[in-house]
């Protein structure tokens, strides 16, 4: 009887707690929405928030905010799961900014800086007052110092030196308007806790995470595919490797890495024993500088 | 399943550090994710390249932990940073709070979670002031377990004499509160003596290594679990659709006891009494939760059961009271006086509130009242909270769920207090 009374395994404990997050902000605000890229992380958030109120539906839309640049596995992917779990799904389009004049293209064609116009403006439009994001404290040092319940001002800006105490499970939701909440459910997970989660629920995610043959060149010591967003320059040459993306972001700046992984099972495998950050291996946009992300967050980035 | 790096059923551990500026915390932590091999090449490159260009001695692991840029600039720890590491038997989620004295709070808000609280004093300086604080910081949060680590043992000569001088000074000190359990263990953070393997240079020492010690001390919800049920509802669900047209069911999570269908409990604060009639999960429909469980919870009769009631066992509830005693930390700039009406946010439930009395301000180290006008930012005191609706408390002695709030500005919505609620 002990023996089972103690039950939780660490697993547990984090789907708990990213549930009892979730009811939080559908029971305190108005207008909640749950940003979906349907990379790994989003997937299991989605699944999470499926848990968090079922029979009943999600009661909030995905923002999917849309670089332009995307993996056309994961569009689908995307597509399939909005389907299925019959939710509204709102799409908000970077190049409409960049047709808009409201952000300039920068040379070389990196647009994920570009989505912080997107989000806040998708933000606006949709008058939404809570946002989930997928973001993961042991992603990033800046990441670290985050809340779940993450206070954004009427400029969507992150104030991380004047941050709201956070005790208990007891979040402070509260605002004025014109300001929102960012959400961060998964803050405890780690990318390992991931991968483990995706296996011991059998969650399906796009097929690019796992090990694929693909036409790649080398830059800047990543593995980029060969995209219509990602060209090699003439002195760059192009191979066919067996690869996998550890993440799924902006395909003109995520990198994939060599790997035989097929499994979620092979995944954690090599996980486990990789010793290179997955932003580190994989992000052209978090190799700026030691503080490329804080900056970024200040600005309203997730 | 067998998953590699960590096992299937392998527990989680919360714990808060604190120590003063310079006691090696942060060194600390990262020699614990060093060797622990839960640092990555890059991490580690990008710490050496900054430790080179700062002209460090050695590499710096302090700034793994030191993520702003101002803490880099101004090389301390300015908020909480929340740090993972694990090993095949158990998963870590460290707080790593500043040890200033004007961060009080930061070290409350680490602590309010905390299973363990590690708390580091540098061997040559013994225990001070801070170190007291700590201490009493974690009685006052009821965190279970307290590891002392004593420090930079390499700079007294690894001495036996030195380390048992510390540890009987801080034994003094914590008869006086109400430490559970205290554990005290000597290291040397830099060189990694006895943080993840046990050290050759104190062979005096018969004890078990830091990470050995973490990865087997009891997790404490073994004990919430032996306490009555407590459940407070977050949100209904009424799916209203074809398939479930009377569908309705309370969401939250089990904060103590266990629950199980056929139950008899009370709806607070109605008072009204019914049965379970079943545990819905997504995965499957349970007949028993337990402590920390998320789920949903159907009862037999139709209530009128929303938002910030609390589902308890029947035979013992908390208490149900508009008025109540309790120890308050004082989190924001602008003062506490008597008289100022707040908002207080207890388990799901926030309501309007009147701190009516100041009765002292607690001086954490000495642990003595002294008479106050106002609590000022850090501050703690006890109060007596009238809140303009009733709540059902515990002491936060017997439930650190069911015995805690947070005190919210009603003009600004910031988080201004935090408190527990006295026996």
């Amino acid at each position: 009887m002990t023996e089972m009374l103690t039950g939780l395994s660490q697993l547990d404990v984090l789907e708990a707690e990213s549930i009892h997050v979730m009811r939080e902000v559908a029971a305190e605000f108005e207008r909640p929405a749950l940003l979906f890229s349907g990379g790994k992380d989003s997937i299991v958030m989605l699944r999470l928030a499926e848990k968090a109120f079922w029979p009943a539906r999600i009661p909030f839309p995905l923002v999917h905010v849309d670089t332009g640049h995307n993996f056309d596995e994961v569009l689908a992917f995307r597509d399939k799961r909005v389907a299925e779990l019959n939710a509204r799904l709102v799409v908000a389009k970077v190049q409409d900014d960049i047709d808009a004049g409201r952000v300039v293209e920068i040379p070389g064609g990196l647009r994920n800086p570009l989505q912080t116009t997107t989000l806040l403006r998708a933000i606006e439009e949709g008058r939404y007052d809570a946002v989930f994001g997928g973001a993961r404290r042991d992603e990033e040092k800046a990441r670290a110092k985050e809340r779940f319940f993450s206070f954004r001002d009427s400029f969507g800006q992150w104030d991380p030196k004047n941050q709201r105490p956070e005790l208990w499970n007891l979040y402070n939701g509260r605002h004025n308007k014109g300001e929102h909440i960012r959400v961060f459910p998964l803050s405890n997970w780690t990318e390992l806790d991931i991968w483990r989660y995706i296996a011991r629920e059998g969650i399906e995610v796009p097929s690019i995470y796992f090990a694929h043959e693909r036409e790649v060149f080398a830059r800047d010591g990543m593995l980029l595919g060969v995209t219509p967003y990602s060209m090699p320059k003439p002195n760059e040459t192009v191979e066919t490797r067996v690869v996998r993306y550890r993440t799924v972001g902006d395909a003109s700046c995520t990198g994939a890495v060599e790997s035989p992984a097929k499994t979620p099972d092979e995944v954690i495998e090599e996980v486990a024993s990789t010793r290179i950050t997955e932003r580190g291996a994989t992000r052209a946009d978090d190799r700026t500088s030691e503080a490329a992300m804080e900056d970024r967050k200040k600005e309203g980035y997730f | 399943m067998a998953v590699p790096g960590l096992r299937a059923h392998a527990t989680l551990l919360r714990f808060a550090t604190a120590g003063s500026v310079d006691d090696g915390k942060s060194t600390l932590i990262g020699r614990l994710l060093f060797d622990s091999k839960s640092v990555f090449q890059d991490q580690l490159e990008s710490v050496e390249r900054t430790s080179a260009d700062r002209g460090d001695d050695y590499t710096n692991l302090a700034l793994l932990t030191d993520g702003l840029r101002a803490e880099r600039e101004q090389g301390i720890t300015i908020d909480v940073a929340y740090r993972y590491f694990s090993t095949p038997v158990r998963s870590f989620i460290v707080a790593d709070t500043p040890g200033h004295v004007q961060y009080t709070r930061n070290m409350v808000t680490g602590a309010s979670t905390a299973d363990l609280a590690l708390v580091l004093v540098d061997a040559r300086k013994g225990v001070v002031e801070q170190t007291r604080r700590h201490a009493s910081l974690s009685a006052l949060l009821r965190v279970p377990h307290l590891v002392l680590a004593v420090n930079k043992m390499d700079l007294v000569d690894y001495s036996q004499a030195a380390y048992d001088e510390i540890v009987a000074d801080f034994r003094a000190f914590a008869a006086e509160l109400d430490l559970p359990d205290v554990t005290a263990i000597p290291i040397a953070a830099l060189q990694g003596d006895n943080v993840v393997h046990r050290s050759e240079a104190m062979p005096w020492y018969d004890g078990l290594a830091l990470l050995e010690h973490l990865e087997q001390v009891h997790v404490s919800r073994e004990d919430a679990q032996q306490r009555p049920a407590r459940f407070p509802v977050q949100y209904v669900i009424r799916p209203m659709s074809t398939e479930r047209p009377d569908y309705r069911g309370y969401a939250g999570t089990l904060s103590s006891g266990t629950l199980s269908v056929g139950d008899e409990v009370v709806v607070l604060p109605s008072g009204r009494r019914t049965t379970i009639e079943a545990i819905d999960t997504f995965d499957a429909s349970l007949p028993q939760a337990v402590t920390g469980q998320a789920v949903t919870v159907r009862l037999a009769e139709e209530l009128d059961v929303s938002r910030g009631d609390m589902i308890v066992a029947a035979d013992a509830g908390p208490t149900v009271t508009s008025s109540f005693d309790a120890t308050v930390c004082w989190m924001a700039d602008t003062p506490l006086r008597p008289g100022q009406r707040v908002l207080v946010k207890h388990t799901t439930r926030t309501v309007k509130a009147q701190v009516s009395t100041l009765h002292d301000r607690l001086d954490v180290t000495q642990l003595q009242g002294e008479p106050a006008d106002t609590l000022r930012l850090n501050d703690i005191g006890r109060v007596t909270v009238r809140t303009a609706s009733p709540l059902a408390v515990d002491a936060y002695a017997d439930d650190r769920t069911t015995g805690a709030f947070i005190v919210l500005d009603e003009a600004t919505g910031t988080t201004v207090g935090a408190g527990m609620v006295a026996s």
